[in-house]
């Protein structure tokens, strides 16, 4: 209730409704929630793409109600019994309880526009998304399933990378997921990788640089090492723009970036390719 | 089961004491023991695509009678070769020269060696600007394609994805006082308790014991160091690694290797609780 600012509605033009329920975290504007659901989460007036959790996103990409979800029994684990400020256990519990997922990741078989594909979709609210031993076996079952159908994969990524409390089991999951989806590629079927804000460290140096087709959401932050720690290690002067979307883009990191107004979209005229592929059709006799 | 760490004041002592060891400045560097375990040792240079990264170092030679391929993280002795060497750091011209001694292995049938010494990916702008991510992406599938037998050995620092980048084999060694990590101690510890002064309990709570490795299933065998460790003496180190790179590469060697396999050890990686397979409602 901070702001009641009333002012005419940027894409309709009309008053603005008189309670003002979202304020972008970017531009500080308010805008009706209303609105900014019909926007996915992205500010009407800025652009600025907001988080969204693994649920909202499967809700934005898949056809209705054909969402199902696989290996909601898996869940995160504290094999290393470890604690930091608190104890991992209670860290992964609270999440648990409070996002309603078993870790991190959100996976399950899907239609995106009358296509058949696995989808999985990150919560960066699950502790930052980052890639526990749980995750990485989501990650790699669904891989394998859609080896398996055989149909498309579609991951949406938005993760901190490797999840410290996880240690060296974190680390090494970089390698599972990069092993399931050479089982994709053994099948012909396309990896799409989606990536959100943000994409970094572990994540996005294994499976998400991977994608036979790497779509990103405009403005995400995507890189290795975070700018705080770049800045703090070498004092180097970041340059403009640096580790966003457009800026790997530019550098034929990143096909392409979508806003994800237009992502569903986007999605759907590469499966149009993609799904009915040669290999998805199965007419290529032999690869030497 | 009781709740708390598992693990004390004394342990954290400890557990820093292996880091300084295997960062010791007296270490033997992965060029040190190679000349004292190979023969013939030839470097080669260049990714073939406008770079050659001094903090990754490739080359051919013999192991006994064996021609084998040769991959290492090279840090540097004096002031002016770690400079040079960047701390054994790579860039992403360091991966994808990597990748491609992987790719030489594969066309001529050479069996693979990696020695693993980084303290971690470099965090710099360049290194982000030209595609770091990626170039480690592409080097970890290089490795789970590789057609030849591949033994890898953590000699000293083995840190986060720059270690993981030739770390992938089919057999992987680690020496007493060397250690492999999600992130290094003191990256650990700027992300855990956002103070990398804490970095002697983050060594302690990530478990960083050679041992456990082994114990983990990640790694197959802990080599013994001279007493007191391999920076007291180089060529001891050398005489009790060398007979187990020779074992290890002639038992895959007799059993065969196929790339297939060693992506099923890395799909098996644990670290979950005990969970029955193809539970899922499938698709």
């Amino acid at each position: 209730m901070a702001s009641m600012v009333s002012r005419p509605h940027p894409i309709t033009g009309a008053a603005a409704a008189p309670r003002v329920a979202w304020i972008c975290p970017a531009c500080h504007a308010g805008h009706p929630i209303t609105t900014v659901r019909e926007h996915l989460y992205v500010c009407p007036g800025c652009d600025h793409h907001t988080r969204i959790g693994a649920r909202e996103r499967v809700a934005q990409l898949a056809d209705q109600d054909s969402f199902r979800e696989w290996d909601a029994e898996l869940a995160g684990h504290d094999r290393l019994e470890f604690t930091d400020t608190r104890p991992y256990r209670d860290r992964l519990l609270e999440a648990q309880t409070l996002h309603q997922l078993p870790d991190a990741l959100l996976s399950g078989a899907a239609r995106i526009g009358g296509h058949a594909v696995g989808l999985a979709a990150f919560d960066f609210g699950f502790m930052g998304g980052s890639l526990s031993a749980a995750v990485g076996e989501r990650l790699a079952r669904a891989a394998e399933r859609c080896a398996a159908a055989p149909m498309p994969f579609v991951c949406v990524t938005t993760s901190g990378g490797a999840r410290m409390q996880e240690g060296v089991f974190s680390l090494l999951q970089m390698a599972k997921s990069v092993a399931a989806l050479h089982t994709l590629a053994e099948s012909h079927m396309p990896f799409i990788s989606v990536l959100a804000d943000p994409t970094m460290g572990g994540s996005i140096a294994s499976f998400a640089a991977l994608g036979d087709v790497i779509v990103a959401e405009p403005r995400a932050t995507i890189g290795f090492t975070g700018a705080r720690v770049i800045a703090q290690v070498t004092h180097e002067e970041l340059p403009a723009g640096f580790q966003t979307s457009e800026f790997h883009h530019a550098r034929g990191l990143i096909d392409m970036v979508v806003d994800r107004r237009q992502l569903r979209e986007r999605v759907i005229g590469l499966l149009r390719v993609l799904a009915t592929s040669p290999g998805a059709a199965g007419t290529v006799v032999s690869a030497a | 089961m009781t709740a708390g760490p598992p693990f004390g004041p004394g342990d954290a002592d400890r557990a820093w004491e292996r880091i300084e060891l295997s960062r010791h400045p007296d270490r033997p560097y992965s060029l040190d023991l190679i000349g004292r375990c190979l023969d013939d040792f030839t470097e080669l240079h260049g990714d073939r695509q406008g770079g050659d990264d001094p903090a990754i170092v490739i080359g051919l030679a013999r192991l006994q009678a064996r021609p084998v391929a040769v991959v290492a993280n090279q840090k540097g002795r004096s002031l002016e070769e770690r400079g040079r060497r960047n701390f054994g750091m790579a860039h992403p011209e360091g991966y994808r020269k990597a990748q491609r001694l992987f790719r030489l292995a594969g066309r001529l049938r050479l069996p693979v060696l990696s020695f693993i010494d980084i303290p971690g990916a470099y965090p710099g702008v360049a290194a982000e600007e030209r595609g770091q991510a990626w170039a480690i992406a592409q080097t970890i599938e290089a490795q789970l394609t590789l057609p030849t037998p591949y033994v890898a050995v953590v000699v000293g620092e083995g840190g986060s994805g720059g270690a993981l980048a030739t770390l992938l084999a089919d057999r992987v060694l680690v020496m007493e006082h060397a250690f492999l990590t999600v992130a290094s101690p003191e990256t650990a510890a700027a992300i855990l308790f956002r103070d990398a002064g804490r970095k002697r309990h983050a060594a302690a709570a990530l478990r960083l014991e050679a041992a456990n490795l082994v114990t983990w299933g990640i790694a197959d065998e802990v080599i013994p160091e001279p007493p007191g460790g391999a920076h007291l003496n180089w060529d001891a180190a050398a005489r009790l690694l060398r007979p187990r790179l020779v074992h290890h590469l002639d038992e895959l060697v007799a059993q065969g290797v196929d790339a297939a396999r060693r992506r099923e050890r890395y799909r098996r990686i644990d670290g979950l609780a005990a969970v029955p397979e193809g539970s899922g409602s499938g698709h």
